[in-house]
């Protein structure tokens, strides 16, 4: 199998007519762990929602290939299909639905008619990546998301990206909300996934996380694009300096940003 | 045309042979004669924004007999899956067409004086009890439908179960409809005495080859002094049968009733609920479940009326609605004037489909009494597109997607059904009409 690989090419956002994403630029290949920093209302979701294809956010111009496939071309479920993950800020609620059937009929979707997974296998792993991330097994008849405590629903993200083993995830502000507990297990899960099969964008405030993921690399975004690219020290250096010493160091002036 | 259609295609005549036929006591078919001139005289109900007035309730054979079976296996594979398999300890009575085919009652029951028979068993065999009851919480003369139902009852299920007697296990009718032009008339009465409890379960279906027939079907409920029962409903008649049903409570003083109802009819229905909570902390807990489809017009009213002090209700309508379906939603909370400390809440959700279908959520409160709580929600709206996106997002195709976010909106009712058998002829027909 070759390493899998995504790359993002001047991508332009807008979100009901208004521009937010203003060329953007990224590549990434499996075995790679990238984070995404920037201040709130910088766009970094709207990169995220944008790449796996919500209906909201309109692409106006830029590229985004993976293994070669122009994502924007196909709808969400062949996006996720065709091996894209994103861990949503904000997942929704589905009443009635419970999470192991979400999962089942997500893992059957992947695999095709015919080649539907073995109950018991899926139980097994279910059961397996449950305990790795300390859930509690009474989480796989709840029903989706509905009333998870904030730490849970994050959790939850987790362990939907374990079961479905995507190519590339994007995990959006996974850590928010997260008391050190929890923020260790998501790392261990994140962790566990680590292959050259798989690569994994995190978009996070903080460098908290990063303590526990470390990444490649670190790119900093403010106003709808990347403006500073580094390692892993940049995060640290971020922590200290804040988002305003760094945007003295790079000469932006801005008004719109607020600090979280 | 329409009142042509409305005319009886029998008589007087008719109808006595009918009872003599089936051996009946004077007192009972002295009530099918009055329900025939009632029938001619008495306008169709009237119900609110659904016309009616072409959908044939009058036309079909009353008289389909089936004979009885010794064995569960003779009976039609669709009946057969919903009666609790195995043991052969399921307390079950079985309907095809206008005879009851097969019954059994454990000897545990029958010990503790229940009883549980068929309509023509009853009038027989238990005459005095069962008319004490029969057209008790509902009236012969409310409309031409009820009336008509009086003269053709044609099947239906007596449960009794006497004071301080509690029932665990569920207690089931199924009723199988596969006689071409047939109509069923089935007659439920439920008395649970002060102090009992019981949960009953029903199940109506049908096979195409009636093509064009009628259901009417009434069932009342008399719930005791802090008695309690659990009353299920499965409805799955085929596409050209039309169909009135009329399922009817009393409550008395700390009594209850909970109301699990799945209306799964692909044909024209006329629905009507109702709850009286007679005595003081009487409650009522009503949910229903509903899915339109093809060009079905479908009309639901669901009433709860609070007459007693502190009584209690909760009414909770979801439902689907596909293709070019027409569904109208009323529920109607009364609270009379000396209900004091009542709390009536209801809630209708309605989900849109397709763009053909119409689905009208009405949500209708009364109150005569200031020291009361009473609150109803009711919308009708489409599948939420950020729930559409996040499980697309995962890879799920739309349409299953969409299936899925159907099913777990009716899902809080089919939870509710007490017979595994049933819960799964419900779960099955919402994946078939949604699907
Ligand atoms: N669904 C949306 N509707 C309207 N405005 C939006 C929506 N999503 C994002 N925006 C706007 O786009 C900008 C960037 O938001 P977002 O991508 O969420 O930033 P970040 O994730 O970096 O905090 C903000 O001004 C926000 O108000
Ligand atoms: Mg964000």
């Amino acid at each position: 199998m070759t390493v899998p690989e995504l790359k993002i090419n001047d991508l332009h956002v807008s979100v009901e007519g208004k521009s937010i994403v203003k060329g953007f630029n990224l590549n990434m290949k499996g075995g790679e762990i990238h984070a995404l920093m920037g201040p709130n209302g910088t766009g970094k979701s709207t990169v995220a929602s944008a790449l796996m294809g919500h209906p909201k956010y309109e692409v106006t111009s830029g590229q985004a290939l993976l293994d070669g496939s122009n994502l924007l071309d196909m709808s969400v479920d062949e996006r996720a299909r065709a091996g894209m993950f994103l861990a949503m800020q904000y997942p929704s609620e589905v009443s009635g639905v419970t999470n192991a059937d979400f999962l089942r009929t997500a893992i059957n979707g992947r695999r095709g008619e015919g080649n539907e997974i073995p109950l018991m296998k899926f139980i097994k792993t279910l059961d397996k990546k449950m305990q790795m991330l300390e859930m509690d097994q009474a989480f796989a008849e709840r029903y989706v998301n509905e009333g998870f405590s904030g730490g849970e629903k994050k959790r939850n993200e987790i362990l939907q990206l374990m079961m479905l083993e995507p190519k590339f995830a994007i995990l959006d502000e996974i850590d928010s909300g997260l008391d050190i507990d929890a923020l260790k297990w998501v790392a261990k899960g994140v962790n566990s996934m680590r292959s050259e099969n798989f690569g994994c964008l995190i978009i996070t405030h903080y460098q908290r996380l990063l303590n526990y993921i470390k990444p490649d690399k670190v790119h900093i975004m403010m106003k709808g694009q990347i403006v500073k690219t580094g390692g892993p020290e940049l995060a640290l250096q971020l922590e200290e300096e804040g988002y305003d010493g760094m945007k003295a160091e790079l000469g932006i002036t801005d008004d719109e940003t607020v600090e979280a | 045309m329409s009142m042509q259609l409305q005319n009886l295609s029998f008589d007087t005549e008719d109808i006595n042979q009918f009872a003599e036929d089936r051996n009946e006591p004077k007192w009972f078919s002295d009530i099918r004669i009055k329900g025939l001139k009632l029938a001619e005289e008495l306008p169709l109900p009237q119900p609110e924004k659904t016309r009616i007035a072409d959908w044939n309730f009058t036309h079909f054979n009353y008289d389909t007999g089936s004979a009885a079976v010794t064995d569960l296996n003779d009976l039609p594979e669709e009946v057969n899956r919903l009666v609790e398999q195995g043991s052969g300890s399921g307390n079950v009575l079985i309907h095809v067409n206008s005879s009851a085919v097969y019954h059994h009652l454990s000897q545990d029951l029958i010990d503790q004086g229940v009883i549980y028979t068929d309509l023509t068993t009853a009038v027989k065999e238990h005459s005095d009890l069962f008319a004490k009851y029969y057209f008790k919480t509902t009236a012969i003369d409310k409309h031409k439908l009820t009336a008509l139902h009086a003269a053709l009852v044609n099947g239906g299920s007596f449960l009794y179960i006497p004071k301080n007697v509690v029932i665990e296990e569920p207690i089931q009718a199924v009723y199988y409809q596969d006689a071409p032009s047939s109509g069923l008339v089935a007659h439920t009465v439920v008395v649970a005495e002060r102090n009992s409890s019981v949960t009953f379960v029903e199940s109506y279906l049908s096979d195409s080859s009636v093509g064009e027939g009628v259901a009417n079907i009434i069932s009342e409920v008399t719930v005791g002094e802090n008695a309690q029962v659990k009353y299920g409903a499965v409805d799955e008649f085929s596409a050209k049968i039309v169909t009135y049903v009329s399922r009817q409570a009393e409550v008395a003083k700390d009594g209850r009733i909970q109301w699990a109802l799945g209306q799964m009819n692909d044909g024209n229905t006329l629905s009507e609920n109702a709850t009286n909570l007679e005595g003081t902390g009487a409650a009522a807990d009503v949910k229903a479940v509903s899915i339109g489809s093809g060009s079905q017009k479908q009309n639901f009213d669901n009433y709860v009326r609070h007459v007693g002090k502190s009584t209690q209700s909760q009414l909770l309508v979801r439902a689907a609605q596909k293709d070019a379906s027409n569904s109208i939603f009323n529920a109607r909370t009364k609270i009379e004037r000396g209900a004091s400390g009542a709390d009536g809440e209801q809630t209708q959700r309605v989900l849109m489909l397709s763009d053909q279908s119409r689905g009208d959520a009405n949500p209708i409160l009364l109150i005569d009494e200031y020291d009361v709580i009473a609150g109803h929600a009711a919308s009708v709206g489409r599948v939420d597109p950020d729930q559409l996106y996040y499980l697309m997002s995962r890879g799920i195709k739309k349409e299953t997607a969409e299936k899925l976010i159907v099913e777990g909106f009716l899902a809080p009712i089919v939870d509710l059904l007490p017979i595994e058998g049933v819960r799964e002829q419900l779960t099955t027909l919402i994946e078939r009409k949604v699907g």
